[in-house]
């Protein structure tokens, strides 16, 4: 067998494991830290300090019984969570995570680190974390409970009006870059500004990068903003009637929806695998270690906002947070226009 | 030949997906199979070398329009469409207007049919196109957009600003009159 193919596919083998371990990792991680923000020590029986809890829990979760209720409907109820998860693996699909490297000199052409890599990654990953929406809207339909139900609309009206002001920051770093690939974008990134301050587009983009973190919390519907799941509204929303397995790939899908959402924020925003002190062939050290910031600071968000009101969400969202993504890509094409003409 | 095998399956689902939509009852499952649809003419458009439109496929059709679709249904709570519900005496079920439609849907079987039996003849290299590079690449579907076509574009957002507005209009509701 072709070695560069063989190579190729442990790659993508590999993210496809990184992946399903992000979701036991941040299991684990979120209730670590909010014991740590509540002054308690958080999960500790299983295993040294509690590290092998996220296997207990899924244990757990694979012996309970699946129910369906009476009324469900039997199709999209089954379908619901496969649809989640489907869409939370497939939307990492065009995220790069590495420079390009012969791993060492074992190969003679340079093999990229990712899954695959298309000229327009970014819309990829953008139209495939839209559909992820549908999972969450079918559970609330399917289950035929009314706080599913609340859950379920919730979802699709966050979702409609988060994704234009998502997808507005986004364009303003495409513009920057000129190129709608992920690795483009990220090599675009090189260099340093006076030798000290790294060619990041954070520091050109600072409006664009708190809206696309707010817009982000907001599409993987997490405190502040986790209004289908509101369990002081809605009972446990859109996943209320789910139990089992099927209830275990929901706050999976959500968790792998926040590590493919940091991922894209790294690589838009923060340099990617590009830092200081590594060589090249370590990147991935440096990317892993930003992503790694960034779902600690999703983690601090939830344990320390509280929630928004369903209604304040849906005005800041139209009467803020859009028009603020618009104004910003305005000014970056007109910039980009002068400065480049 | 894998691509034809691919083609065949991907169009199959389509037109499959197609036909059980107006077949169904359920108006959810008729959303869920539209969205199969459009997701298997997204994979048409990656056959044919054109990855923008078939993101951009996704991201209007199934990824926004169908959203909304399902939120109406959703805030409808509509379970079953039953044909022997429906208002008789609304001015629109008037047989001379359901014979209308009838006819205007037998026009269009024929002008399919008519279109496809010349399909041979108008197979050819479309002129200008260089190489399958230029088809994929998004900075030519822009220029071809915003230089060639630009004002049939701007049109179009006429369009859909006139539709925004007339459905604030309808929304708002304020007896005024």
């Amino acid at each position: 067998m072709d070695l560069r193919l063989f190579v190729q596919l442990v790659v993508i083998g590999l993210t496809f494991f990184m992946l399903i371990n992000a979701s036991a990792i941040l299991v684990l991680a979120e209730r670590k830290i909010m014991g740590f923000m509540q002054q308690r020590y958080g999960p500790y029986l299983v295993g040294p300090h509690g590290v092998l809890q996220p296997l207990a829990d899924i244990l757990k979760l694979l012996m309970k019984e699946e129910l369906r209720p009476k009324g469900a409907d039997r199709w999209l109820f089954t379908l619901a969570p496969i649809l989640s998860i489907t869409a939370a693996f497939a939307a990492f699909a065009t995220v790069p995570w590495g420079a390009e490297t012969t791993l060492f000199g074992l190969l003679d052409q340079p093999i990229k680190l990712g899954v695959s890599d298309v000229n327009v990654g970014v819309l990829v990953v953008f139209a495939i974390t839209s559909m992820g929406v549908y999972g969450i809207v079918l559970a609330g339909w399917a289950s035929n409970s009314k706080y599913s139900l609340f859950g379920g609309l919730r979802a699709s009206a966050q979702m409609i009006s988060y994704e234009l002001s998502y997808a507005t920051s986004l364009a303003a770093v495409i513009l920057l870059a000129g190129s709608l690939s992920l690795r483009e974008v990220v090599d675009s990134q090189t260099g340093y500004w006076f030798g000290v301050i790294p060619h990041w587009y954070v520091f050109l983009q600072p409006v664009g990068f708190i809206i696309y973190v707010i817009a982000g919390v907001a599409e993987t519907n997490r405190a502040p903003f986790d209004f289908p799941e509101a369990e002081q509204e809605l009972v446990a929303g859109y996943n209320t009637e789910y139990s089992s397995v099927r209830f275990a790939l929901f706050p999976q899908a959500e968790y792998i929806n926040m590590a493919t959402m940091s991922a894209v924020a790294t690589d838009l925003y923060l340099g990617g695998w590009h830092g200081p002190f590594l060589p090249a062939e370590y990147g991935w050290i440096w990317f892993l270690i930003k992503v790694g910031v960034i779902l600690f600071a999703y983690i601090w968000m939830r344990w320390t906002v509280p929630r928004y009101r369903y209604d304040q969400l849906m005005s800041f969202g139209w009467k803020w947070l859009f028009p603020a993504s618009v104004i910003n890509l305005l000014v970056t094409a007109a910039l980009v226009l002068y400065f480049n003409a | 030949m894998p691509e034809t095998l691919v083609f065949y399956l991907f169009s199959g689902l389509a037109i499959g997906a197609s036909a059980l939509v107006i077949g169904q009852r359920n108006p959810m499952y008729s959303i869920m199979l539209l969205i199969a649809s459009f997701g298997a003419l997204s994979g048409l458009y990656i056959l044919l070398d054109a990855p923008f439109a078939a993101v951009a496929q996704i991201i209007v059709y199934a990824g926004a329009i169908m959203v909304l679709f399902l939120f109406v249904v959703m805030l409808l709570n509509a379970p079953q469409e039953d044909a022997a519900a429906y208002d008789r005496t609304h001015p629109l079920r008037h047989p001379a207007i359901t014979r209308f439609g009838a006819l205007l849907a037998g026009l269009l079987v024929v002008q399919l049919t008519w279109a496809l039996a010349r399909a041979n003849q108008l197979a050819q290299p479309v002129a200008g196109r260089t190489d399958a590079g230029t088809v994929s690449s998004v900075r030519e579907l822009g220029r071809v957009l915003f230089e060639r076509h630009g004002f049939a574009f701007e049109a179009t957002s006429i369009l859909i600003l006139v539709a925004m507005v007339g459905a604030v209009v309808l929304a708002r509701r304020e007896d005024r009159v």
